[in-house]
């Protein structure tokens, strides 16, 4: 790896740690310095890459992160388990059911409970239902920026039929706050499973197209074969997870190797890439679309009867007619909402498979009501540190689809 | 396959009982909470336990996935406790490590020579909890701003803390813009 220089000199204000340097030559003999956003169209989430370019190859890049932090943690202390759900949300805001997952599995360890079975298939059913709006996102921005506008309407298309799909079950698109701490916000509506296989071949038949205009595309291959390309080494040195990991090689994936939420009962596919560039990385998140969908058709067949919420009142609000009928009910009811959740003391890291990989959360619990420490193990931010690494020696247009197939949410790295 | 609190509970001793044959030198208190296994070691020892860590073929935790820090303030003696969680591929082990630090001056040994994806990680604590990652090759800020005054996630920084605004760089300061041959611009802002 090479050192950056780190000095601090200004673009228009900003510090950028890097200047350009001296090269050997007697007619070029300076390097260029390039200000790639915070708000570039290329860049779909503020972010900034200060490259320093010898021509159009990128000698070194310095990734400039924090655009969009909002203090999550910190916020996380001040409010109850159940409050931190709406901030969870706008972690990963194209997933955010998994989101919401993670942190209820985190509070419900610290308890020492378990949601009931039909609750646990349905949070997999929206969880690969979210998985699949962020891959289809992912690659529908990405192709558009190399051109293929076509494949971004099909797939927002596609992410259409989903996002109805959520709307029905949640009430909402985008933000949902979906999860409980021991349970959902509501069952599963009438007549789910049959719409959803309806919109599953909507789904179908969008990838298909998408597939035969990309996957054999010349210009979409020239862009992105042999690009950005990490070795499973690497992979594992940066400590990158999910699509980026599985696509250079790396066989791990939370769902498998360790399950949560009665994953462990579907029967499903870890695609894996060998090259680890771009159109690798670009294939195993098609063929994850396509077993996510396997797990909501297995897990809507063998969907169990019975409840959805846990019964205890000291993890979730009662039924508001026994609120209003009877004395404990009440009781119940304010202690809920006034202290909230509980949980013993102690320490816990939940990971779950998040649309970009292990999304984990530690949470430090003081046996208040409000956690004490909270810190999310964001996966974008992660593979933002691979980002230089992935860059060096890349021409400047390698940074779109590179950048595309990172798949930084902004929310997520930032928090 | 699904693996029960009881299995995990048992995974972890095995592990624990192979780390205390191997680096029980380093280890101060070691045990298993809520499944996962934890150690507490020593913060001179960083390094070489780390090293270890990672080398030793038995153990081989080649994933270094996440380091943060906790403020225990008046709580405790020491008022940091730095946590990194760690995970092998080849044997699907998982370890807590915790390691106590002081309230002044809080050092700890940086890991980034041995994986490279705990470089922003530590920048993240150094950036929010101050703590400082001895030999780490670019330690900055990362989410705040480099004139921002403290450290957000200790607990003795408020929640609604307010910022001094801060300037425009000096003009003194060499602009790097001059050479893309548009100083115009930079001019603008500097009016």
């Amino acid at each position: 790896m090479k050192e950056l220089l780190n000095v601090d000199y200004g673009i228009g204000g900003v510090t950028t740690h890097m200047r350009p340097r001296k090269e050997g030559d007697d007619l070029h003999s300076e390097t260029m310095i390039l200000n790639l956003g915070p708000a570039h169209p290329a860049t779909h989430g503020t972010v900034r890459i200060v490259a320093e370019l010898s021509g159009e190859k990128i000698l070194d890049a310095d990734v400039e992160l924090g655009y969009l932090h909002r203090g999550f943690e910190k916020m996380c202390e001040t409010v109850d388990y159940n409050k931190v759900m709406p901030y969870a949300d706008r972690l990963n805001y194209v997933s955010p059911i998994i989101n919401n997952v993670g942190w209820c599995l985190t509070v419900e360890k610290l308890l020492g409970v378990e949601v009931p079975k039909r609750a646990q298939y349905i949070r997999v059913v929206m969880s690969e239902l979210s998985r699949m709006c962020d891959h289809l996102t992912c690659l529908g921005a990405s192709a558009m920026e190399l051109g293929a506008f076509t494949v971004m309407l099909y797939l927002m298309q596609a992410r259409e039929y989903l996002w109805e799909l959520i709307e029905e079950v949640t009430g909402a698109r985008l933000t949902i706050s979906y999860g409980r701490v021991g349970g959902l916000k509501d069952d599963l509506p009438e007549g789910f499973g049959d719409r959803m296989a309806e919109a599953f071949t909507g789904i179908r038949r969008h990838l298909d197209n998408s597939d035969r205009l990309l996957t054999r595309n010349r210009i979409f291959i020239d862009r992105m074969c042999d690009v950005g390309a990490l070795s499973a080494e690497q992979a594992a040195d940066f400590s990158l997870t999910g699509p980026l990991a599985r696509a250079s090689g790396l066989d791990y994936d939370v769902r498998r190797d360790f399950p949560y939420s009665s994953y462990e009962d579907f029967d499903f596919e870890v695609p894996l890439g060998t090259k680890g560039d771009n159109y690798d990385r670009f294939l195993v998140r098609f063929q994850e679309l396509i077993e996510s969908m396997r797990i909501c058709e297995q897990a809507m067949e063998n969907l169990p009867d019975g409840e959805i919420s846990l019964e205890d009142p000291r993890i979730v609000l009662n039924p508001k007619d026994e609120v209003y009928s009877s004395i404990d009910g009440m009781i119940n009811h304010f202690e809920m909402v006034i202290f909230g959740v509980q949980p013993p003391k102690g320490d816990v890291y939940i990971p779950v498979e998040g649309g970009n990989g292990e999304l984990g959360f530690y949470t430090v619990s003081d046996g208040t009501g409000r956690p004490y420490k909270v810190h999310v193990r964001a996966p974008s931010f992660i593979h933002m540190g691979a980002v230089r690494e992935m860059l060096l020696g890349e021409t400047i247009a390698d940074v779109v689809p590179t950048f595309g197939m990172v798949n930084m949410i902004g929310g997520e790295c930032d928090r | 396959m699904p693996v029960s609190d009881e299995e995990r509970g048992q995974k972890s001793e095995e592990l624990l009982g192979k780390l205390q044959e191997k680096l029980g030198d380093y280890i101060l208190e070691s045990g298993v909470s809520l499944g996962d296994a934890e150690v507490r070691i020593r913060a001179e020892g960083v390094s070489d336990f780390f090293r270890l860590l990672k080398l030793d073929s038995e153990l081989a935790f080649n994933m270094f996935l996440d380091v943060t820090a906790v403020d225990w303030m008046d709580e405790r003696e020491d008022r940091f406790e730095v946590v990194y969680h760690m995970l092998s591929l080849s044997t699907h082990h998982r370890l807590r490590v915790k390691v106590d630090l002081p309230e002044q001056s809080p050092r700890i040994a940086s890991v980034s020579q041995l994986w490279a994806g705990a470089n922003f990680l530590e920048r993240e604590v150094f950036d929010m909890y101050g703590i400082e990652f001895e030999g780490h090759p670019d330690l900055r800020r990362i989410l705040m701003y480099d004139e921002f005054k403290g450290y957000p996630l200790r607990k003795d920084y408020p929640v609604q803390g307010k910022q001094p605004r801060i300037p425009l760089r000096a003009p003194e300061v060499e602009n790097t813009a001059r050479h893309m041959h548009r100083s115009e611009l930079v001019q603008i802002g500097r009016g």
